[in-house]
């Protein structure tokens, strides 16, 4: 059990927190026909749409309503509503998600008032579904963010309960900001595999997989499409991964009368376990063979490598949900988890990490307890690379953003097969740091006693 | 916005060294250059953006962020500026301003408090403090904080106050500049002066492009006192105002800082740029005339001659093994970040063919130079929107695109080679070595069988059209 504690600095130093708008973009990328549009300055999107580029990729349509001087003192409104009319003709997006930032969040305006009216005056934008997720940078990170983006789609775009039938065999997913195009394509076949039929809300694997399509679309290609969101309702079960998932998962429960779980984590055996147990009670079928065939490569992977795991001092700085799932695995492992960093403190599960205390902090905390506690391994995101260099320890990259590194969309770290894969990469890691042993490695193995006579001393007896 | 900011708005947009601000009348300068941003249309960064590319590659102080999360943590350790020492610029810090901070309006003291904590842990010869959207709506006041920590603390701490909303990247630039003229430039007397001091303004050293040129400049017995701001140290920048002449790298960025230390101190300042190998040249004759005019002994204008007609005929050497593959390509160049021309000359140079070339953010002289180099106006285009690129790419009009990353995807999926020439680009290509390492990479790009591979039908396609066919005969049986 953790003690959580914040960090009592005024001045953040390598910011461990990717921003709260930049998570719902992330989420309103999961769209179908999708573009994201952030409310704020010119600037706001552009570091967020640099930021998502690198770590993606891919092209990706984020926009602005580009608030300027004038709108900063008279109001935003127009700039959003010139933002919709404006992308709308030059795009023809099925979808618009709206995410507000610090700065029109900072005058308090009514823009929620101010999208009905626009909505209600325009009829040019009567064809698209637009949302509004209230996003200000100054409250939470990017967990926030996409859980308050796919809140707002399951209020304004998922039909009520009484207007869909039940089909017996949907199942609503809501993965969490954690999850790559990998981890949800494994999802998939996982609840397939029991012949449920999985809806996926925001589904990365469609849009951000790097597909090559065959024309140019300005917008979002995949994804999930506004017409299976709207019939969510019809699902027998929702399952929502990640603490930051529960509300929207309430939302949905509330207003479709779906059920939900939420699963705090897909990694590690048991957190897989308890995901295919549910899905067999689900569906009332016995796991396919495939699963169970899956669930033994794992076993015998944590046999391979429980070896570079055992007694590792693990340090970990993420977002709240990704954090506790680490630090669950490598726990779980036999690695000692001696430094943990959370970007914020927006989930009751920081308590329960396996470590004696939980910081609320950035990268330079993170750092410092890393070299204080003699860290044999940092985990988190790319921008722990000049700690890394600076510890000299190795650095698992994870989370948001990896920009260094190809692939990011591509690796699955969830389920029997993503631990898998996950415990393969680690101790590849431990085994590139292996060296032969020499003499200076054997330290301990010096006597304790102090020398009181050399060789060729002459012996009392004599 | 405070009146001290407008004024100095005001005072940027009235830039007597900028030639396109001359040729408008005074109606129109006084309206600024700064083009109206269309909502849901708009690309590209804010003044703070730009702020920050043109003051973080000053490498020993901290920079230090004011206002919520997003404007750092978005963007921190992003661009390639190199460093030949310190690396405390690349350490992100900001405020991460919190919603109790905007209601109780403490922000004033959570800098302050910040500037302190970063001073005691880092010691750093200055702080830069750059002001963002957020904390200048609510009315912190940093140039008051910066002042009030420069006396408590003894460290100067300097202002940069160009909040996003004011306008764009470029404005972002200027300001900049502003803060550097107003609080660092003429601060510290230089230990050494010597007849032939140069600054180079404008010049980031991205990817240490600044490392392909120093070498010449060394060669010759020229001394860079500052590079303004690439792999700078606060000392070389505070103590810039004394040498012989100022380069200016990129023009638009920095015109503000070289016209007024020309005023305030005399230094006379040219443009001048070090893409293309004619560039080259160029600049570097036109500094050695320039020193020469101002007291550096006259031989300098032989040794530079002889120094460019050894070097250019080294590119050129180094150049030709590459020609042969490179004749006859054609190349869709589209950029603003760099002198289109410099790079028009130097592929046409080498028997490239360019199908356009964008001239967005160029001047009248720029365009007049595209048109003497490429005859009329045909190939020069504004802006291309990227559907039409992409139609254009997969039409196969060009074999390969230089552009930067906005537009990387869009030449990528229309399955076309591509290199980055924008400011984010992990190569050097500055100098008579930068353009070897130009034309190498265009070899590499061009000439990787990739692109057949690529082009490889799937094993499905030709039994799908078959089944296609076979179906369309069935219908019209």
């Amino acid at each position: 059990m953790a003690e959580v504690v914040h960090s009592r600095k005024s001045l953040a130093t390598n910011p461990l927190k990717a921003s709260t708008p930049l998570g719902a973009a992330l989420a309103y990328l999961g769209v179908a026909g999708s573009v994201p549009l952030l409310h704020g300055s010119q600037g706001c999107t552009s570091f967020a749409l640099v930021l998502t580029v690198r770590h993606t990729k891919e092209a990706i349509p984020l926009q602005t309503t580009a608030i300027d001087e004038v709108a900063t003192i008279m109001g935003g409104a127009e700039n959003l509503e010139e933002a919709l009319l404006n992308l709308t003709k030059r795009m023809k997006p099925r979808f618009i998600g709206v995410a507000t930032t610090a700065l029109v969040e900072t005058r308090g305006e009514d823009i929620k008032g101010d999208l009905k009216l626009i909505l209600e005056r325009r009829s040019e934008l009567k064809d698209v579904k637009i949302v509004l997720a209230k996003t200000p940078d100054f409250e939470g990170a990017l967990e926030d963010g996409w859980s308050r983006a796919v809140t707002a789609i399951v209020d304004d775009l998922v039909e009520p309960a009484g207007t869909a039938v039940s089909l017996y065999q949907q199942v609503n997913i809501l993965p969490g900001v954690h999850q790559t195009a990998a981890d949800i394509e494994w999802i998939v076949e996982a609840v397939e595999s029991f012949g449920l039929l999985p809806v996926v809300l925001p589904d990365v694997s469609g849009s951000l997989d790097g597909t090559v399509p065959e024309n140019y679309i300005p917008t979002t290609f995949g994804g999930t499409s506004v017409d299976a969101i709207a019939r969510m309702g019809r699902a027998v079960h929702s399952i929502a991964v990640g603490e930051h998932m529960r509300e929207p998962a309430e939302r949905l429960t509330m207003k479709t009368g779906v059920p939900h779980t939420v699963l705090p984590s897909l990694t590690g055996l048991g957190p897989s376990d308890d995901f295919v147990a549910l899905l067999t009670k689900i569906s009332g079928r016995p796991a396919p063979p495939r699963l169970r065939r899956q669930r033994s490569q794992l076993l015998d992977a944590m046999l391979d490598g429980h070896f570079h795991f055992g007694s590792k001092r693990i340090a970990i700085g993420a977002d709240p949900d990704l954090l506790t799932t680490l630090a669950g695995f490598f726990s779980s492992m036999g690695a000692d988890i001696v430094s943990a960093v959370a970007s914020t403190d927006n989930s009751p599960l920081l308590a329960s990490v396996p470590t004696a205390r939980v910081v609320v902090g950035d990268l330079q905390d993170l750092e410092d307890s890393a070299a204080a506690r003699q860290a044999d391994l940092l985990v988190t995101h790319s921008h722990g690379r000049q700690a890394s260099e600076r510890l000299g320890i190795p650095l698992l990259r994870v989370g948001f953003p990896i920009f260094d590194r190809l692939g990011t969309l591509h690796r699955c770290t969830v389920g029997y097969r993503g631990t898998r894969n996950l415990i393969f990469e680690v101790a590849n890691i431990v085994l590139a740091g292996l060296h032969a042993h020499r003499p200076e490695d054997f330290t301990h193995a010096k006597p304790i006693i102090e020398e009181t006579h050399h060789a060729g001393a002459t012996p009392a007896s004599c | 916005m405070t009146d001290v900011l407008k004024a100095r708005i005001a005072d940027v947009f009235n830039e007597p060294g900028c030639d396109k601000n001359q040729a408008k009348d005074a109606k129109e300068r006084k309206k600024g250059c700064s083009k109206p941003l269309t909502p849901g249309a708009a690309a590209g960064g804010c003044a703070f953006d730009g702020a920050k590319i043109a003051l973080q590659p000053l490498t020993d102080v901290v920079h230090l962020v004011h206002g919520p999360l997003a404007c750092e943590g978005n963007g921190w350790d992003n661009r390639h500026a190199s460093s030949s020492g310190p690396t405390l610029y690349r350490t992100g810090f900001t405020t991460d301003m919190t919603e109790m901070d905007i209601v109780m309006g403490s922000g004033e003291k959570r800098l302050y408090r910040a500037i302190k904590e970063a001073i005691t842990r880092h010691n750093p010869p200055a702080v830069f403090v750059y002001a963002t959207c957020v904390p200048a709506m609510i009315g912190d006041d940093i140039e008051a904080v910066c002042r009030h920590a420069s006396e408590k603390l003894g460290t100067p701490c300097i202002p940069i106050n160009a909040p996003g909303f004011v306008g764009s990247k470029n404005l972002g630039n200027k300001l900049a500049g502003e803060a550097l003229i107003d609080h660092v430039i003429g601060t510290i007397e230089p230990d050494v002066i010597t007849p032939t001091d140069v600054n180079i303004l404008g010049e980031y050293n991205l990817s240490g492009e600044l490392w392909q040129v120093k070498p010449l400049l060394d060669h010759l017995g020229i001394r860079v006192h500052a590079c303004v701001t690439g792999d700078a140290r606060y000392r070389e920048v505070a103590s810039c105002h004394r040498v012989a002449v100022n380069m200016m790298v990129c023009s638009t960025a920095l015109i503000n800082v070289a016209r007024k230390m020309q005023e305030r101190y005399g230094i006379p300042y040219f443009e001048g740029s070090f893409y293309g190998i004619g560039d080259t040249s160029d600049s570097l004759r036109l500094m050695a005339r320039m020193l020469v005019e101002r007291g550096a002994h006259a031989s300098l204008i032989e040794r530079t001659e002889s120094l460019i007609a050894a070097e250019e005929s080294r590119a050129w050497a180094r150049i030709e093994p590459y020609k042969a593959a490179l004749k006859g390509k054609r190349v869709l160049l589209y950029t603003g970040g760099v002198k289109s021309w410099s790079i028009v000359a130097a592929l046409q140079e080498i028997g490239m063919e360019i199908v356009s070339t964008s001239v967005r953010k160029s001047t009248e002289e720029d365009k007049d130079r595209i048109r003497a180099l490429m005859g009329g106006d045909a190939h020069m285009v504004d802006s291309i929107p990227p559907r039409e690129m992409y139609a254009q790419l997969r039409r196969g009009d060009a074999d390969i695109m230089l552009s930067g990353g906005r537009t990387q995807f869009v030449a990528l999926k229309a399955l076309t080679p591509w290199l980055d020439i924008n400011q984010e680009r992990h190569n050097a290509f500055a100098g008579y070595d930068g353009m070897v390492e130009l034309v190498a990479e265009l070899h590499k790009a061009v000439t990787n069988p990739v692109w057949q591979e690529l082009r490889r039908p799937a094993p499905w396609e030709a039994t799908d059209r078959e089944a296609e066919r076979a179906a369309l005969l069935e219908t019209a049986c």
